[in-house]
């Protein structure tokens, strides 16, 4: 049995590093409910009509935003799309400016994507909307960890004691940051994996093992989950080439499996084929990378509704 | 015009002074220091009773502040830098020379100078660039600038940029005998780094500065300053492998000397996460750097490694700071706090006595850039600071004389303050806060 909260204690979800394990739970199983919304011919609630989400993004995210926007619209929210160049930020309008002004429209939340770590955290203390990281820099994007765990969860019927390998860039990935908070703190055994070069500092005090040899990380695993290599980093020199990367730390049919028989392989997209992952492996039985869109908004729905749902409208109703 | 200041411990590491003394000042000199001077021996000198509470010293000198006039008077002047200057108790500050245009030729030292002169309370060293626009290319006309007044020089703000420049800028102001001041960071290896490359800017996602950048370029400079014989001033060290390196310079004779900022001696990386999280008024170069490099600077405070505490004074307008953390300037203000930290966290903390502090606010800062002052004797120049070592102080940004007010000690209670500031015989602040100032303070209003 899992403790459970009865509603989150903040006004924002900025990150997993603010959640505790009761929390956590709270959302995965409101997002139970919600995907049960899902499979109904009409998949609509009502729960917050009237009110007004953003979605603000400094940065282009189609497969973000569009899952916010559906979780949105299956509550029935008023939604706002935002798309910000950097360009109109170097103009001079700053952050905190911008934000003040799409508050004047009185929403209930933001949902804020943006290129510097931290950005949601500077929102969250200057706007009155609750705020909800949509991915800030390389720090977190919660609602991918969240999403990641509940497809595990769904899958394997548990996370605690399961050992999940996450493998590539581990350096400048956010989601990354947000699955190893999350995953260890519901006592998962994590592994990660990839080159030094895109490995951060003293990693074994985030409570992770790190290896560079993948074939160790994703012995006996229950979850391996993939992550992007952006390929303008390699103009950066972190590896070789694209071809290296790929028989180094490629995911192939072999190496899954050393993983456990029943083992699922994550992505959380948008993937790259032969570089990080072999298209076979994608594509196979145990991949699980379509269901993560699909649980992606169920999820976003659950955050929506018990940070801006709940206790008002039900007085309401 | 004469000041007869009575009864104080007078601390005076130059000439072996730690006792109770009474000084007189007569015009912009210092007359007499004894242990009783009789009041026939100050005719119409004002006399104040300071008492035993309070400590004459040496004027203090900050050899690391930037004033950002010309360029950026909207983040602070040289009339504002030195007004915060004398209410933290600093009799003369060093400016660096990274203002638009760079100061480096003559004619933008003297404007500075110039200012300085207008403003008339603290006095201002000017630090002239290493090379034209500090942008690491082609050396800076240093001889016509030491006429106009520079007493040292750097490209602060950045590294001096080549080996080879360096080389040639110890070599060829080692000709005046004048120290190169160097901002120690590998910009190939600091990237686009906004904060201490460790686990902290790890979970934070923010982009890291490796200890490493600052390290390989204190090992460069030392092996320059020792090959060519030239004087190098480490600015601002901040790692635990730069001070090891500048120790092992000293140890076999290359002349360098050292500075740290109050707040790397009393901070660290893991500040960025609590009590507020991304802060931007932690964002500094040198970052903040782990807790293992902190300590070995305290290390270095009490061992007499480090020659001096320099506050890199880095005043930036609040818009500079109300960003982003990797969008913010880097940088924070702390003329009008480095001593009530350096009294709180290094004299009360028991890592140091009072005498140690003036070494290394006042005598060190005057022996590296050979300017007057670091000694309160018969005949030398009237900088004074008088210091409230128990005093009750709460930090408050607000009240700054700076300009700025990017400063992450801000409501910070700490002990220890300044009584007052006295600059060449005249009185320039006196603390309110302290009744012993309360004559001093009639005297200044007095005079202006
Ligand atoms: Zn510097
Ligand atoms: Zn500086």
């Amino acid at each position: 049995m899992s403790e459970t909260a009865s509603r989150l204690r903040g006004k924002d979800l900025l990150g997993i590093a603010d959640l505790d394990v009761s929390e956590i739970n709270l959302i995965l199983d409101t997002a139970e409910a919600m995907k049960e919304v899902a499979s109904r011919p009409i998949k609509k609630v009502p729960t917050l009509r009237g009110k007004t989400v953003i979605n603000l993004f400094f940065e282009p995210s189609t497969r973000t935003r569009t899952s916010f926007e559906i979780a949105e619209k299956r509550l029935s929210a008023d939604t706002l799309n935002i798309a910000i160049a950097m360009s109109s930020v170097v103009k001079g309008e700053t952050l905190i400016d911008t934000a003040l002004n799409l508050e004047a429209m009185a929403p209930a939340i933001m949902v804020v994507r943006h290129s510097s770590s931290g950005a949601c955290h500077l929102l969250a203390r200057t706007c009155r909307a609750g705020i909800v990281n949509a991915g800030d820099g390389t720090h977190e994007h919660p609602t991918q960890g969240l999403l990641d765990a509940f497809t595990i969860r769904e899958r394997k019927g548990r996370i605690a004691g399961l050992k999940i390998a996450i493998v590539g860039d581990l350096l400048h990935s956010r989601v990354f940051r947000s699955n190893i908070l999350l995953l260890t703190k519901l006592g998962a055994e994590v592994w990660a994996c990839g080159p030094p070069t895109l490995m951060p500092p003293e990693l074994d005090r985030l409570g992770v093992h790190a290896t560079t040899r993948v074939d160790e990380a994703v012995d006996g695993a229950d979850a391996i989950m993939m992550l992007r290599i952006q390929l303008e980093r390699m103009q950066g020199g972190f590896f070789p080439s694209l071809r290296e990367y790929f028989t180094v730390f490629g995911m192939t049919p072999e190496r899954v499996r050393l993983a456990k028989p029943d083992a699922i392989i994550m992505h959380p997209g948008p993937m790259n084929r032969g570089v990080e992952i072999a298209s076979e492996v994608a594509d196979g039985p145990a991949s699980v990378i379509l269901d993560q869109v699909t649980n992606g908004v169920a999820v976003r729905m659950a955050v929506l509704y018990l940070l801006a749902g709940g206790g008002e409208n039900e007085v309401a109703a | 015009m004469k000041l007869l200041l009575k009864g104080a411990r007078v601390v005076d590491p130059a000439s072996g002074i730690d006792g109770i003394r009474d000084v007189l000042v007569d015009g912009d000199r210092i007359s007499r220091v004894d242990t009783s001077i009789p009041a026939e021996a100050a005719v119409g000198a004002a006399i104040v009773e300071l008492g035993s509470s309070l400590v004459v010293v040496p004027g203090l000198i900050d050899m690391h502040v930037h004033l950002r006039e010309p360029g950026y008077e909207h983040k602070e002047t040289v009339a504002t830098g030195t007004a915060s200057a004398v209410a933290g108790g600093f009799t003369a500050v060093a400016c660096m020379p990274n203002t638009n245009p760079v100061n480096d030729n003559a004619s933008v030292t003297r404007f500075i100078l110039k200012q300085a002169a207008a403003a008339n309370l603290a006095r201002v060293y000017p630090i002239g660039a290493v090379s034209n626009g500090s942008n690491g290319e082609h050396l800076a006309e240093i001889a016509d600038m030491r006429e106009a007044g520079c007493v040292a020089f750097s490209d602060d703000g950045r590294p001096v940029a080549t080996a080879a420049l360096m080389r040639r800028a110890l070599e060829y102001a080692g000709m005046f005998n004048m120290p190169i001041i160097d901002h120690c960071e590998d910009r190939s290896l600091a990237g686009e780094g906004v904060a201490h490359e460790g686990f902290h800017a790890a979970q934070l996602g923010l982009r890291g500065i490796p200890a490493a950048a600052e390290d390989v370029m204190v090992d460069r400079d030392i092996v320059l300053a020792h090959a060519t014989g030239g004087h190098v001033h480490i600015a601002h060290v901040s790692t635990a492998g730069a001070l090891r390196a500048v120790q092992a310079g000293k140890s076999r004779g290359a002349r360098v000397t050292c500075e740290v900022t109050p707040h790397h001696l009393t901070l660290s990386d893991e500040r960025l996460r609590a009590p507020l999280i991304y802060d931007t008024n932690l964002k500094m170069n040198p970052p903040l750097r782990g807790t293992t490099d902190r300590d070995a600077l305290l290390a270095g405070i009490r061992d007499g490694s480090i020659d001096v505490i320099a506050t890199d004074h880095a005043p930036h307008h609040a818009d500079d700071k109300r960003v982003e953390f990797d969008r913010a300037s880097f940088g924070i203000v702390g003329l009008e706090t480095a001593v009530s930290l350096g009294f709180d966290r290094l004299v009360h903390a028991g890592i140091i006595g009072i005498g140690r502090l003036v070494e290394l606010f006042s005598v060190n800062p005057a022996r590296i850039l050979k300017v007057p002052g670091g000694r309160i004797a018969s005949g030398d120049m009237a900088d004074i600071t008088i210091l409230a070592p128990d005093l009750p102080v709460t930090v408050a940004a607000a009240a700054f004389r700076s300009k700025a007010r990017n400063t992450p000690f801000d409501g910070w209670s700490l002990r220890g303050g300044v009584a007052a500031t006295i600059v060449g015989g005249r009185v320039v602040f006196a603390n309110t806060a302290v009744p012993q100032a309360a004559g001093l303070e009639r005297r200044e209003r007095r005079e202006t």
